[in-house]
């Protein structure tokens, strides 16, 4: 594979802190190898503002191998780039030409707000799992897993809600900034497994309510939040989430 | 959780919109269905002996009552939820992230606008005429009469109503935006209620493909063919 270098301009969301209001400053980075990654892109430019006694961009990550959920960048007008089933950190600059001019935004959403540039305060969601998104009966032991009684399908579904790294790029995603495709991934996870079973109810009451104290939006089915996820967390899960709340509603005291 | 909790958190009120939609899909089938009856072609008969029978039966006219709750319901918990929604965002994005959604599945409040627009129309052209014509200087209908019992000639009010070319235009417009509320609001009314067994999920999406199309046109149909004088 032949390797190439490209010019472009970066239009990034520069903003103080959460009490000032921000704006688009423009950038120009040279010489940016196709083999990088987003977040190396973004090192440089941070260098380059260094060098020259500028304030570098201040942006979130963490594990840069796409499994911490800290890399939030809007990119183009979609969470985390271009790219399917994918985070800012694993995009990689192959994915623009020469010239391009690329958008750089921070989750924007009010129950996200921005601390400083594209870096916005996700403790909302550590709210909403502290809010029941645990078990807390006693399950006793690691036990043998083949004693479990759980078929394979529902383990792998579970397993699948599971990867939701928290990233928020459903959030951001979202016309409604809702974060069902979150909360959906969390209550499902525990849902399907049978030690989630005793809390089910206590759960996702308590999550739904805590969810909606923090400012999120309801959910209208769009799709937009799947489309984006980087784990693909399928939208069937909000659908099995609503189902979680109706036999709460109707049974729980 | 009480009632109240279930029926007004973010979740809830998605329940009240999903629930209130089925039941609006449920009365297009019987609306549609006896409004077909004028492709009978016997000069109305068939069709005047539903209205006929939807007006003076008891169990219509409480149903009826049921529909215009169940409307109000869904538009103004529609238009709440849309606001509420809104308000969520107050600093906006300076490129819109809309390729990960249809565009009717984001525009459900004026497609539903521009139904609520039709439905005032709609309801002052056939509704007012029959349930209060005659009091208090409404037009009343005219009537027909057979075997004896007086019905309301409907049918005769659809044949002048669908003279007029233009609101012939305002009703077809206002059928392809149910159609695109449908093909959207279907298979999202049933994910709202809980269901995610994927294969039942299938079935609904594409069904709603089908009603969404079959339905409007069907509804279409009805002024474009008196308008054209293809019934007799
Ligand atoms: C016969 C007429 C109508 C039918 C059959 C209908 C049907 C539906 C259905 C099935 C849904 C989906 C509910 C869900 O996702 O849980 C929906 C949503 C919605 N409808 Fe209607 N609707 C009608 C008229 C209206 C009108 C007149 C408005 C006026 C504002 C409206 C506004 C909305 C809104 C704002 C939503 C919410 C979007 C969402 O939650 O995805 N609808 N409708
Ligand atoms: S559901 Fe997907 S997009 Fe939303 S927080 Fe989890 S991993 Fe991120
Ligand atoms: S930095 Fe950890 S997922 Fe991107």
């Amino acid at each position: 594979m032949s390797h190439t270098t490209m010019n472009l301009n970066l239009k990034v969301w520069r903003q103080k802190n959460t009490k000032t209001a921000g704006a688009f400053q423009m950038y120009r980075v040279e010489n940016i190898s196709d083999e990088m990654s987003f977040l190396e892109m973004m090192d440089i430019l941070n260098e380059q503002l260094i060098t020259t006694g500028g304030e570098p961009v201040a942006f979130d990550h963490d594990c840069r191998e796409g499994i911490c959920g800290m890399c939030s960048m809007y990119i183009n007008g979609k969470p985390h780039g271009p790219w399917q089933a994918n985070t800012t950190c694993q995009l990689h600059m192959r994915a623009f030409k020469d010239n391009d001019t690329i958008v750089i935004e921070p989750w924007r959403a009010n129950a996200f707000p921005v601390i400083k540039d594209l870096t916005v305060d996700r403790s909302a969601f550590d709210r909403i799992i502290q809010a029941g998104g645990y078990i807390s009966v006693n399950t006793g032991n690691a036990v043998d897993g083949n004693s479990l009684p759980i078929e394979k399908s529902k383990a792998d579904e579970s397993f699948a809600a599971a990867m939701c790294i928290g990233c928020g790029a459903c959030v951001a995603a979202c016309k409604n900034s809702s974060a069902m495709l979150f909360l959906s991934a969390k209550v499902s996870h525990l849902a399907l497994l049978p030690q989630g079973g005793p809390e089910r109810k206590t759960r996702v009451t308590n999550m739904v309510a805590q969810l909606d104290k923090e400012g999120f939006g309801a959910c209208t089915n769009t799709g937009a939040c799947e489309a984006a996820c980087p784990k693909e967390i399928s939208i069937a899960n909000i659908a099995r989430l609503n189902k979680e709340y109706i036999v709460a509603g109707l049974t729980a005291e | 959780m009480t009632f109240k909790q279930m029926f007004t958190s973010s979740v809830g009120k998605k329940l009240v919109m999903g629930f209130t939609g089925i039941f609006l899909i449920l009365f297009l089938i019987v609306h549609a269905g006896l409004n077909a009856t004028i492709f009978a072609n016997d000069g109305g008969l068939m069709f005047n002996k539903a209205g006929h029978f939807m007006g003076s039966n008891a169990v219509p006219r409480i149903l009826e009552i049921g529909l215009f709750l169940g409307i109000f319901l869904h538009i103004y918990q529609g238009y709440l939820l849309t606001l509420e929604n809104k308000s969520k965002r107050a600093v906006g994005y300076a490129v819109n992230y809309d390729k990960g959604s249809k565009w009717y599945s984001r525009s459900m409040a004026i497609l539903g606008t521009l139904i609520l627009l039709f439905l005032i129309a709609h309801i002052y052209h056939f509704w007012t005429p029959s349930r209060l014509g005659g009091m208090g200087g409404i037009k009343a209908l005219g009537e027909v009469e057979h075997n004896g019992v007086i019905l309301h000639n409907l049918y005769a009010e659809m044949d002048l109503v669908f003279t007029n070319p233009y609101i012939v235009v305002l009703y077809v417009l206002a059928c392809g935006s149910l159609g695109y509320h449908l093909a959207h609001g279907f298979q999202s009314a049933f994910k709202t209620i809980g269901v995610h067994n994927k294969k039942y999920h299938a079935m609904l999406t594409s069904l709603g493909y089908g009603f969404a199309i079959f339905i409007p046109l069907l509804f279409a149909s009805m002024p474009i063919s008196f308008y054209f004088d293809w019934i007799k």
